[in-house]
């Protein structure tokens, strides 16, 4: 018989992540490109290993092809175990039926057999849309030294932006006295990071009640937190104060990318434990004779010729000579011909932008931030307004021959 | 595939000793972010090919590091994958119980794993291929003309005195080897130079290894071609595409640089449809070009931070490059960190070397300046 495990963690990666537009019209947010050669997920996946969490269950629902494939038998993060590891939970039939996940709390309960496989103490409920390097082992160190029954991460925000969050009022000893989703006139600047440590048998006993509660949006946040807390229930918060975002909006998206620009970055990817991710065998970078880099992300099998500035590069991307390349995100693969200037723009997997195309206006001079979906051609001499979001593949900007 | 690969990784470790002191030739960092072994085995393994096997003798750590379970190649395999096959029964080997020097006895120091292979066919490699090659094509004509042999060759001429060591086929009209020569003459006349990788028949090798332990046999050129080309069908098979082997530090240093300079040459080694280099991958971050660098004509690896100058240079993972430095025509190698206003010229830095700020260092083409690895300067 296997040891059980202390701590499984629960990645909900089911999000379709609508506010990114184009860029998760094939692929759920969670598995979004990040940072040149990381997905978002990269992080709370790398999050749980480097906090010697080894069973981790992450919850899929929207389009979770590309996903699955990416977390394949999670060889990447050293999660390839032959007891716990990584495994995908998408919504599945069962005797009585099947539906589809119906909300955070209802996917944890559909999975509940999961976690008893591993009889674990603490479970660990992660959300798959931040970008953060966190040790998880210390909030559960908290956990237990505070004999609490739930702990929730919380981050200091800025009061005028707490209304966008769960915000939790404490006491002195950091139990929570109150929770409020969303407040308009928030009380408190604690907001929730969607990171929650429950004990096993609470967090089972109050997701059944939750399912049984028909008028309930089987949401942590909304039903089950507030439900605890209603109970008298031992909730601190655990104060978490490291480099935190949600890139759930296209800006905070372009932000978060950017943030591992400048000499002293924002956040800082050569600092601090490894991100894991999947990468590939690709060729090393290829700098040319006329390419000008400065402030630039660069990854493998990139090909630079032209000019890039302030600028993140995924693998596998050609910048010909005469190009200039600023304030922007290129996916993987994506070409960028002779001439073509893209300003404060995200250009998603394999575009193809012709010779002397414009994209977009330069941020400096009031441009507005572009988008261009995974695939799209554009021809050589085309104008894309800033500010334009351009599907997947669409040939708006193509020229008739 | 019905064919095994084997890998010979310490034939030449003596024309670079600088870089095989405390490594194989097989493991001999190159373009970056390969080994050289890793062009025997994308080859192998693009072909088809799931059961190879590496003969090695000795500083074979780094080589174990770099393979690892094979999960880089997709050679994670239940059945076949990679084997590295450290010294076994050396006592086959030759008579005075030493470790192998030739191809020849290093065979017959794995003569019990080459009965037990089932693949009808074996390809059989050097680790420092620099090529991509289809092996699949050389394995069909090996089949289509009922071969004993075919030996992967390409029309080249013999001029400078490195290359005499290495060993030209003498044919027939047909492709047919009649005679195989070692220490060519010096000539400008094209002739058919062996690349050090052939197909043989899984039989005729068993039988031509046992042969030769149980007469003392020490040189595969000399005790099996030559002696048996009149009455096997040994043949070549002609390559066209790029191959570049490595003689000396300086044809080390040549072969790297000549990546930068002749993009046909890159595109023709790692740009193949279907056939990458495959290596170990690692978890590096992306490269940071900072404010202020400047870098032009250079190949470079993930996981750098530059803030100098660099041109035309090869820089590996995970190196420092402080502002104000300047690297021209270097070649640096994993972890080596080049500190503010330091100057390199024709250099190359082993792995971890540290360039304290301001030193200024340089070599000549024809002669680089070395740094052993983990030196601090």
């Amino acid at each position: 018989m296997y040891k059980k495990k202390t701590c499984v963690a629960m990645l909900l990666a089911g999000g379709q992540g609508s506010r990114l537009y184009t860029l998760t019209e094939h692929v759920a947010k969670p598995a979004v490109p990040f940072g040149g050669k990381y997905r978002i997920i990269d992080f709370p996946l790398s999050n749980c290993v480097h906090s010697d969490i080894d069973t981790v269950g992450v919850l899929t629902q929207y389009q979770p092809l590309v996903l699955n494939a990416y977390i394949g038998t999670g060889q990447p993060w050293d999660l390839d175990r032959s007891y716990g590891g990584v495994t995908v939970l998408p919504p599945y039939q069962g005797k009585a039926g099947g539906e589809w996940y119906r909300g955070t709390a209802n996917a944890i309960y559909q999975n509940l057999h999961f976690i008893r496989r591993y009889d674990p103490d603490y479970v660990l409920v992660l959300s798959g849309d931040h970008i953060y390097n966190m040790d998880y082992s210390k909030m559960l160190q908290a956990h237990r030294e505070k004999g609490a029954d739930v702990t929730i991460a919380v981050i200091e925000v800025p009061l005028e932006e707490a209304s966008r969050f769960g915000i939790m009022h404490t006491d002195e000893d950091l139990r929570i006295v109150e929770f409020e989703e969303k407040p308009p006139h928030p009380k408190s600047t604690k907001a929730s990071m969607g990171i929650y440590i429950f004990n096993t048998d609470l967090l089972t006993e109050y997701l059944i009640r939750d399912e049984a509660d028909e008028a309930s949006a089987k949401d942590f946040g909304k039903n089950v937190i507030p439900a605890m807390l209603a109970d008298g229930l031992k909730m601190y918060a655990y104060p978490f104060s490291g480099y935190w975002k949600d890139v759930g909006t296209l800006d905070s998206f372009w932000e978060a990318n950017m943030d591992l620009l400048g000499e002293h970055p924002v956040f800082d990817l050569y600092s601090g434990k490894r991100v894991f991710s999947r990468n590939e065998a690709r060729p090393p970078q290829i700098i040319g004779a006329s390419a000008e880099l400065s402030d630039a992300l660069v990854t493998e099998g990139c090909e630079i010729y032209g000019k890039v500035e302030h600028t993140v590069l995924f693998g596998d991307v050609h910048i010909a000579e005469g190009a200039v390349v600023r304030d922007s995100i290129l996916m993987g693969d994506v070409r960028v011909e002779a001439g073509a200037n893209i300003a404060y723009a995200i250009l998603d997997g394999g575009c193809r932008i012709g010779a002397g195309a414009q994209i977009g206006r330069d941020r400096a001079e009031g441009g507005r931030l572009t988008v261009i979906g995974a695939g799209t051609e554009i021809s050589p001499g085309q104008r894309v307004p800033d500010g334009a979001m351009v599907a997947a593949g669409s040939t708006e900007y193509q020229k008739e021959d | 595939m019905n064919a095994a690969g084997i890998i010979f990784s310490n034939l030449h470790d003596r024309h670079i000793p600088e870089l095989t002191r405390t490594r194989t030739m097989a493991s001999v960092p190159f373009a970056c972010r390969y080994r050289l072994i890793d062009f025997a085995l994308s080859n192998m393994v693009n072909s088809g090919i799931s059961n190879i096997s590496v003969i090695t003798h000795n500083n074979y750590r780094s080589l174990m590091n770099h393979i690892g379970s094979g999960k880089d190649w997709d050679m994670a395999r239940r059945a076949g994958g990679i084997t590295i096959l450290p010294p076994f029964i050396t006592a086959h080997a030759n008579l005075s119980s030493e470790l192998y020097s030739t191809r020849l006895e290093a065979l017959k120091s794995i003569a019990y794993s080459i009965r037990e292979l089932r693949e009808e066919y074996v390809i059989l490699s050097d680790c420092d291929v620099i090529c991509n090659i289809d092996l699949g094509e050389v394995l069909r004509a090996h089949i289509a003309q009922g071969a004993d042999m075919t030996m992967v060759v390409k029309r080249l001429p013999v001029i400078t005195a490195e290359e005499k060591s290495r060993t030209v086929f003498e044919t027939d009209g047909t492709g047919r080897i009649t005679d195989c020569i070692n220490q060519p003459e010096i000539g400008l006349r094209e002739r058919d130079v062996s690349l050090n990788i052939w197909v043989a028949t899984r039989t005729h090798l068993q039988n031509a290894v046992q042969d030769a332990i149980a007469h003392g046999y020490v040189s595969f050129t000399h005790d099996i071609i030559a002696k048996h080309a009149a009455r096997r069908n040994y043949r070549i098979f002609r390559h066209h595409g790029l191959y570049a082997d490595i003689h000396s530090l300086a044809g080390y240093y040549k072969e790297s640089m000549a990546l930068i300079d002749d993009y046909a040459r890159w595109d023709s080694l790692f740009n193949v449809e279907r056939r990458p280099i495959l290596t170990k991958v690692h978890n590096s971050p992306p490269t940071k070009y900072a404010l202020g660098a400047k870098v032009k004509d250079a190949m470079i690896a993930d996981g750098c931070h530059i803030a100098g100058c660099v041109e035309n240079s090869v820089i590996f993972r995970g190196v420092r490059i402080g502002p104000g430095a300047v690297v021209r025509n270097s070649i640096l190698f994993q972890n080596t960190y080049v500190g503010a206003d330091a100057n390199l010229n024709c250099v190359i830095a082993d792995k971890g070397v540290v360039i304290r700020d301001g030193v200024c260092l340089a070599g000549h083409p024809d002669l680089p300046f070395y740094i052993d690895k983990s030196t601090m300067l």
